[in-house]
This record gives C-alpha cells, sequence and structure tokens, in this order.
C-alpha cells in the first residue's frame, strides 16, 4: 500500500541550523499519527517541506505517493495544512475567506461543505463576521476550517491547540476523530502529550532533528513498563529495606517503580511490619510524557 | 483555472473593499498635480506647437498614476501577505507559478489602468484632450502597467518589511517615473540629461502614450514600442523566473 506520507533521507539546513538531519518516516493511510518534540526540534520544518513551503536541502518526501516538488500540484491537492502561527487575512469574512480558499483549490462552488465546516467548528454564528473581529481561539477555528476545504486525504496540524479553551479542544478533536474515523490520515504536532497518548495510535519523538522514537503508542508506553506506587506515609524515615526501593519522594509522598502489580502486596507488608501507617495510596501508570522527558534526556 | 481566477478575484477585491484609497486617492492626488502646474505653466509654456501644456501634462499624469498604482497593487499585497504570514493560504493550493504571477500581474494591471482612467475623465473636465491614436494609447499603457506590475512583484518578493519597499518606492519607481517627461519634454533639458532619460524606459513609455493623445512625441511610437516591448518581457519573465524557483517564497 502506499504510504500517506513517505519521509526519506530528509535533511534541511537553513545557513548554519542543521534543522533537520536525516529523518526517515512512513506513515500509513487512516493513521492518526502524532510528532512529538521539544521546541526547535524540526518539527513545523517537517511540515512545511510536506507542504511545498520550504525545500528540503536533501531528500525525499511523498504525499499519497506524489512527490512534493515533482509533482507538487497532486501532492498538495491531497493535502490540508493548519499552520502553528495564528494568520489570517483582515481584509475578508469568514465565508469569503473559506470560499477563496476553496477557489485556490480548484472548487468552485463548495458552500455546502463550507456550511457543514463552520457548523461542525461552531463557526455559523461567526460566518459573515470580519476575520480581524474574531478571537483568538475562533481565529484557530477558521484555520481548521480552511485547511478541511477540499477534504484532504492527509490532515497535518501543528499545535492546532494551542491557545484553545476547553470546549472547543474537545469538539476539535471530536471533528477530527470522526474525519480519521472516515479514513482520512492525521498527523498532528502538539506539547499536550495527554492528547498524544489518548489520540495517537503511533508517535515520532524528534530531537534536534533526528528521530528518537517511533512506536506504536502503546508499545512505547509497554516498553517503559513501570508503574509507579505512590504513598502517603506517617514517618520520616524508611527503614534501609525499603528505602533502597524507593525511587523519589516529595514530602511525605513516597514514589516505589513496580514492574508488576504483584510487587505492591509485599511492600506493603513491609510497611505493616515496620508500623508505618498508610495515609493514602495511589497508583499512576507511566504515561506518554514521562517516556517523553526520559526519552530527551538521553543523550543522542 | 479556477485557481488562478479565485486568486484574480481576491485580488481585485482586496484594492476594491479600499478603493477610497487605492483609486479615489490616487487620482486625486494626480489632479492636484494637474492644477497646480496647469494653472502656473498653462500661459508661459508650449512644449508642441499647438498643445497646450495642460493638454501636454494630461497623458504624462495619466501614465505616472498607471504605472506608480500597478507597483504599488502587487507590491503592497505580496509585501502585507509576507509579513501577516497569510501568504500560506496562497503557497499551499496547487496554484502553478503561472497562475500565481498571472493573478497577481492581471490584477495590479487593472488597478494601474483604473486610476489611469480616473485620471483622464477628470483630465476632461479640464482640457480639450483629442484620441488621435487610441490604438497607441491602449498598446503603451497596458504594456506599462504590465511592466511596473511585474516590477511590484519583484519588490514584493524580495522586500522583507516594508522598509525594503519605501526603499523601492523613494530610490528607483518615483525618480523613474518623475525624471521621464512626464512635466515637460526632454528636449528642453541640458544634453546630458537628455541622454540620461533616453536610458529610462519610463520615458518611452510616456512618450509613446503621449503620441496617442497628440499625434507628436519625442520619439516616434514605434521606437517607443520597439524599447518598451522587450523591457516587459524581460521583466516578465524575471518576475516568472522568481516565481518558480521559490526564491523567498519557499525557502
Ligand atoms: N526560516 C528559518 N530560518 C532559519 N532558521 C529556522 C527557520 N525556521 C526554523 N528554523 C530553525 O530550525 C529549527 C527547527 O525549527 P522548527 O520550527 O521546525 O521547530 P519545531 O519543532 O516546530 O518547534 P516548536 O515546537 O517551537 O514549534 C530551529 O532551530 C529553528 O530556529
Ligand atoms: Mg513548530
Amino acid at each position: 500500500m502506499t504510504p500517506a506520507v513517505r519521509v526519506s533521507g530528509l535533511e534541511k539546513r537553513y545557513g548554519s541550523v542543521h534543522a533537520l538531519r536525516g529523518v526517515d518516516l512512513d506513515i500509513q493511510p487512516g493513521e492518526f499519527f502524532a510528532l512529538l518534540g521539544p521546541n526547535g526540534a524540526g518539527k513545523t520544518t517537517l511540515i512545511s517541506i510536506l507542504a511545498g513551503l520550504t525545500r528540503a536541502t536533501s531528500g525525499q518526501v511523498q504525499v499519497m505517493g506524489h512527490d512534493v516538488v515533482r509533482d507538487y500540484r497532486a501532492a498538495r491537492v491531497k493535502l490540508g495544512v493548519v499552520p502553528q502561527e495564528l494568520v489570517f487575512d483582515p481584509f475578508f469574512t469568514v465565508r469569503e475567506t473559506l470560499r477563496f480558499q476553496s477557489g485556490y483549490f480548484g472548487l468552485g462552488r463548495n458552500d455546502d461543505w463550507i456550511d457543514e465546516l463552520l457548523d461542525n467548528l461552531g463557526l455559523t454564528g461567526k460566518a459573515d463576521a470580519n476575520m480581524r473581529r474574531l478571537s483568538g481561539g475562533m481565529k484557530r477555528r477558521v484555520l481548521v476550517a480552511q485547511a478541511l476545504v477540499h477534504k484532504p486525504p492527509v490532515i497535518v496540524l501543528d499545535e492546532p491547540t494551542a491557545g484553545v479553551d476547553v470546549e472547543l479542544r474537545q469538539s476539535l478533536w471530536a471533528f477530527i476523530r470522526r474525519l480519521n474515523r472516515e479514513g482520512h490520515t492525521i498527523l498532528l504536532t502538539t506539547h499536550y502529550l495527554d492528547e498524544a497518548e489518548a489520540l495517537c495510535h503511533r508517535v515520532a519523538m524528534l530531537k534536534e532533528g533526528r528521530v528518537v522514537a517511533l512506536d506504536r503508542t502503546e508499545a512505547l508506553l509497554d516498553n517503559a513498563d513501570e508503574r509507579m506506587l505512590e504513598l502517603r506515609l506517617e514517618t520520616d524515615e524508611l527503614p534501609p529495606a525499603l528505602a533502597a526501593r524507593l525511587s523519589g519522594r516529595a514530602g511525605d509522598v513516597y514514589r516505589f517503580a513496580l514492574r508488576d502489580f504483584a510487587e505492591a502486596e509485599p511492600l506493603l507488608g513491609s510497611l505493616r511490619e515496620a508500623g508505618i501507617r498508610i495515609l493514602d495510596m495511589s497508583v499512576r501508570q507511566t504515561d506518554l510524557e514521562e517516556v517523553f522527558i526520559r526519552i530527551m534526556a538521553k543523550g543522542t | 483555472m479556477t485557481g488562478f481566477r479565485t486568486l484574480f478575484v481576491k485580488e481585485i477585491i482586496r484594492f476594491w473593499k479600499v478603493a477610497f484609497q487605492t483609486v479615489m486617492a490616487p487620482v486625486l492626488t494626480a489632479l492636484l498635480y494637474l492644477l497646480i502646474f496647469a494653472h502656473v505653466l498653462d500661459e508661459h509654456v508650449e512644449v508642441y506647437p499647438g498643445v497646450s501644456y495642460t493638454a501636454f501634462l494630461m497623458p504624462g499624469l495619466v501614465m505616472m498614476s498607471v504605472l506608480q498604482n500597478a507597483f504599488a497593487n502587487s507590491s503592497s499585497s505580496l509585501i502585507q501577505s509576507k509579513i501577516t504570514g497569510n501568504i500560506v493560504f496562497v503557497l499551499l493550493p496547487p496554484l502553478s507559478y503561472l497562475e500565481f504571477f498571472a493573478a497577481y500581474l492581471l490584477a495590479a494591471m487593472a488597478r494601474g489602468l483604473m486610476v489611469g482612467l480616473g485620471v483622464l475623465l477628470a483630465g476632461f473636465l479640464f482640457t480639450d484632450l483629442t484620441l488621435a491614436h487610441p490604438g497607441w494609447i491602449l498598446v503603451f499603457a497596458v504594456l506599462s502597467s504590465a511592466a511596473f506590475a511585474c516590477i511590484g512583484i519583484m519588490a514584493g518578493i524580495w522586500a522583507d518589511k516594508f522598509d525594503h519597499m519605501a526603499g523601492i518606492q523613494n530610490f528607483v519607481i518615483v525618480p523613474l517615473t518623475f525624471l521621464s517627461g512626464v512635466f515637460y519634454s526632454i528636449h528642453s533639458l541640458p544634453a546630458f540629461w537628455q541622454t540620461v532619460s533616453h536610458y529610462n524606459p519610463v520615458f518611452y513609455m510616456i512618450d509613446g502614450f503621449r503620441h496617442g493623445f497628440h499625434d507628436v512625441s519625442d520619439v516616434s511610437p514605434v521606437h517607443a514600442l520597439a524599447v518598451i516591448l522587450p523591457v516587459t518581457l524581460v521583466l516578465c519573465a524575471l518576475s516568472l523566473q522568481m516565481l518558480r524557483s521559490g526564491y523567498k517564497l519557499r525557502p
């Protein structure tokens, strides 16, 4: 099967800045894919090359089998991009903006779909408002609508939820999920790792222009394989046997890493024997954020 | 085709929505020049026999307005889009560089010619103008507006900030248009400046255009065309090449 996005040997230099240092990546049709990485890792650069906004120094990128440089028209028809920056044209209303965007993609009459987009993004009431008069979050919604006017099979969202309220975040994800269920491939970058964890099938982590992790979300979480037992204890000091097993402490909250939940029972037994009272207890599964921090902390 | 048509229409609406600034204001400026210069000089200056100074001045003012506004439209549209970032809306779609070029070119020409027409119509109120050769008038108006629309496109792509644009405006566009015989025949200049003027393409634009009205000019319209046509074609080719290479727009 032709991948929805194929990135091979991708390098990008901006003068002396080496933004991408050989990235290889395949995203399959229908995937919900997260591209994660700290500020400056190269996420937007990769997306810009994908979208033809920037040219690669070397390497190739294809969208649905179309090279983004040689076969740029076919590639761009297949791609919808929500840019990271909150941009808009102050001359026009929301509806005008969406009509023009449809026209650029060769669609003469597109009002039915435009109305559906407005409805799904909670913009119906703002259709005839000038772009200038919209709040930041509303402008962000229009950017999402603009990326979708031509129903692209591949949708790229570069931090779509930055500065967006809870309600829109929920409705935006419900909408994007629906599009994903209907077969659209989604590529998402975000700094909210809980979003990526909840939504994405696969995750790539980028650091200083290199892919440092690439796997199914579950696999990344499983490999981290640890659970954290958090206990609030009525003591200032643990017996040496228990102290050796401690993996972190904040005030009277003691953290123990468990490879397996079966390890919990003996641990609690030892505490009972030592006469230490447990005031509170919780078990935390490792989340993507911890995996992310661990991977980023490793030298590359 | 739909892509090109949409971008063209968008560019037209962009200036038409603020027509007061983009069309009316330049017409008014040109009329102020006309009033002042004509009032001061009409009695004293006769450039060509039988042509009043006001009548002499009119075509030059019309052409100057065409050129400046064609340039202003493409350059300001591009630099604004670049600075606000909304240029991505036209870079993401599958528009070819040819469609992109044609849309910006034709919209800029439309604004230039619209302002020119406005100045011309208003000018009829002040002076008797004859249209000796409408064909020449049209040819020079179209080619010259295209040339300056191209300069605007290139300037808009090249400039990174409004300062750069002001620089081009003040050090290229204004001198080119003013030192071109709008207000005088270059025959009245000292020999040195006459020679310099012959290297200024705008001189030929205005001279050929003026010939269309008065049937007299400093050089023959065919000669002027022989200069302007290649100049315009080269400017088109350069703009297209700039767009094709992705220079500054797709770094
Ligand atoms: N136009 C440019 N000119 C020069 N350097 C650039 C340009 N765009 C990006 N860079 C540099 O390339 C590197 C990668 O930037 P990029 O915007 O791709 O990061 P990012 O992963 O999207 O970060 P963020 O999470 O902050 O959005 C950074 O070092 C950045 O400074
Ligand atoms: Mg970014």
